[in-house]
């Protein structure tokens, strides 16, 4: 008897398959319900989220004394709605995070795979790139870039895009390595296929699990990224709805109304817990699929 | 070993001179540095002043030389909001970083590679799925959150810790639980990982039939193994740390080096800016490299590599 078909190696992947496909369940579900909230944000919320009602500030969430039915988490320090700010922070976040590791993900991909299929100087001049860039503290030099680019979310997600290739470029890279010498793309190299078009057409669309596993991860990355960003003052704008910059703005009237600053963080926190349950869910089902 | 580590030196130094060529690059990020230097009230005249003062009017490469080279020999400049020479300002304010840093440093590592090792022992049970739901809710709170919110809880409702400032020790308890807790999850699932995969191997099994005790296999035979990957993982996560603190040290008010980074930033002096960037780049580097050699150190193979 082999130790792959021992019984505890069997109820081990029994369990890990249930816990796959369950982080999958909720991790979904927890995002689906998220993303329809952002879509929806302009109708679901009765309120302007930029709208001030100075007469109504820091009106508390109805589980206070003193709450206001129109308002039911409530009002900020400019008696903005905060319950319709939270439903359009979830835009900005979902937005930012999205778009980012989308053309993070594009420089990465392009990158790793110039490495993996050509190798030899292609790759030391990459692998060198990558090195340095892993090597720059992330946060602060995204700071000081976007501090003299003019601090706007255009200006965050431009700098994220050009920094959080990194990930995407190591996995590829690796993957297209072992992709270079099969068959299939001898076969393709025979033909006279041009390189872009073997990279393209035979190796790319053999990444697609991993880049999409890749991808979810780094929007959890993003999301986290810009909400710091945004909390520092150098990411979004007053008076833009953002998570990190609701919670900057609650952060004088901490003592009194922790609320302010426990709302957008809780939404935070739902959000990249459901992103990282569904990466995490299905890179263990893929990996169970892998003989 | 020597061709092995002269190679991975010159690598290192390489890379220390690009890290370098991106602080520099910075300056050019908003267009003319002359301009952002003289400042909002800068008159034409004035940016004329700054450029010769500060030979922005040489060609690039040979600014970027000159300042590599006088970085090199401990001179990043004057701080233009200070009026004082950057490094002495960086190097008290470093300490005070790398105290916070180390702690969080040590903690995470006391508290995530025994939950690794005992999340290990046994697969799928009890430990190992409380420490990776930990892990999947640790991952998902946002530092500076989770800052604010134990200031509330422990600062304010118990008044049991200072809730800003580092004037006494208890000061740094909140930041370094809050600095330690974000590097836990991966350190704590790659001692995991490492330790399952080890577990298995041939040579463990010999260990148990000649009657070693359970702690001693742990310990000795499997964790030197399993300890690879993490000293690698360590060395990365060390200089995440002292850059991430960025955030901590201004939700908790602590006068380190990313707090002067961020101040220096909304100040626009620059050349501040750019010698941390520099700093920190400097040390995860030695950190990366350092991780390589010791694991060269543990295990031949790896030298030819």
């Amino acid at each position: 008897m082999s130790i792959a078909d021992s019984p505890t190696m069997r109820r081990r992947k029994l369990f890990k398959g249930l816990s796959a496909s369950s982080a999958i369940r909720i991790g979904g579900g927890l995002l689906a319900v998220i993303v329809f909230v952002a879509i929806f944000a302009p109708w679901l919320a009765s309120h302007d989220p930029i709208a001030q009602d100075l007469g109504k500030r820091m009106v508390p969430p109805f589980w206070y004394p003193g709450s206001d039915p129109a308002h039911l988490l409530g009002t900020d320090h400019l008696g903005r709605d905060y319950l319709a700010r939270l439903l359009h922070g979830a835009r900005v976040s979902l937005l930012i995070g999205l778009g980012v590791t989308l053309c993070a993900g594009f420089i990465g991909t392009m990158l790793g795979l110039a490495a993996g299929y050509f190798g030899g100087r292609t790759d030391m001049l990459i692998s060198f790139i990558v090195t340095t860039r892993l090597s720059l503290p992330i946060v602060l030099v995204a700071l000081a870039a976007v501090a003299l680019g003019g601090a706007s979310l255009k200006t965050l997600a431009i700098v994220l895009s050009l920094l959080l290739w990194d990930r995407f470029a190591v996995v590829v890279r690796a993957a297209a390595q072992s992709l270079r010498s099969r068959e299939f793309v001898q076969a393709t190299q025979s033909f006279g296929a041009s390189h872009l078009y073997i990279m393209l057409h035979g190796i790319l669309p053999n990444l697609r699990n991993t880049l999409i596993v890749v991808a979810t991860l780094e929007i959890a990355n993003v999301i986290l990224l810009e909400a710091a960003l945004s909390f520092l003052g150098l990411g979004a704008q007053p008076p833009t709805p953002s998570w990190g910059l609701m919670i900057a703005e609650g952060r004088e009237h901490i003592l009194f109304d922790p609320w302010l600053i426990a709302l957008p963080g809780a939404g935070l926190c739902l959000l990249i817990l459901a992103v990282n349950l569904l990466g995490d869910g299905v890179r263990d089902a893929l990996d169970e699929r892998r003989p | 070993m020597l061709p092995f580590l002269a190679r991975r030196l010159i690598v290192a130094a390489l890379v220390a001179l690009a890290v370098s060529a991106v602080a520099f690059g910075l300056m050019f990020v908003s267009g003319d540095p002359a301009v952002v230097l003289a400042g909002q009230a800068g008159r034409a005249q004035d940016v004329e002043l700054v450029r010769q003062a500060y030979g922005l009017d040489r060609p690039i490469p040979l600014q970027f030389l000159s300042w590599i080279g006088n970085a090199f020999a401990g001179n990043f400049g004057t701080s233009l909001y200070f009026n004082l020479p950057v490094a002495p300002i960086i190097a008290e304010r470093l300490s005070v970083t790398l105290v916070l840093g180390s702690a969080a440093f040590l903690l995470a590592l006391v508290v995530a590679v025994p939950l690794g090792i005992l999340a290990s022992l046994r697969p799928g049970g009890t430990i190992d799925r409380i420490a990776l739901m930990l892990a999947v809710l640790g991952q998902a709170i946002p530092s500076f959150w989770l800052g604010l919110i134990l200031i509330v809880v422990f600062g304010v409702w118990y008044g049991l810790v200072p809730i800003s400032g580092t004037e006494s020790w208890q000061g740094y308890i909140l930041p370094v639980v809050v600095l330690s807790y974000y590097a836990m999850p991966a350190l704590m699932r790659l001692t995991r990982a490492g330790m399952i995969d080890v577990l298995t191997a041939d040579y463990i099994r010999t260990a148990r039939a000649k009657g070693a005790s359970q702690p001693r296999v742990l310990l000795v035979h499997a964790l030197r193994n399993a300890v690879l990957p993490l000293v690698s993982l360590a060395a990365v996560q060390f200089g995440l740390m002292l850059s991430g603190s960025i955030v901590i040290e201004s939700v908790f008010a602590i006068n380190g080096l990313g707090r002067l980074a961020w101040e220096s930033l909304l100040r626009s002096d620059l050349p501040v800016v750019q010698a941390i960037i520099l700093i920190l780049s400097l040390i995860y580097v030695t950190l990366t490299t350092m991780a390589d050699l010791i694991n060269a150190w543990l295990d031949p193979r790896l030298r030819s590599a």
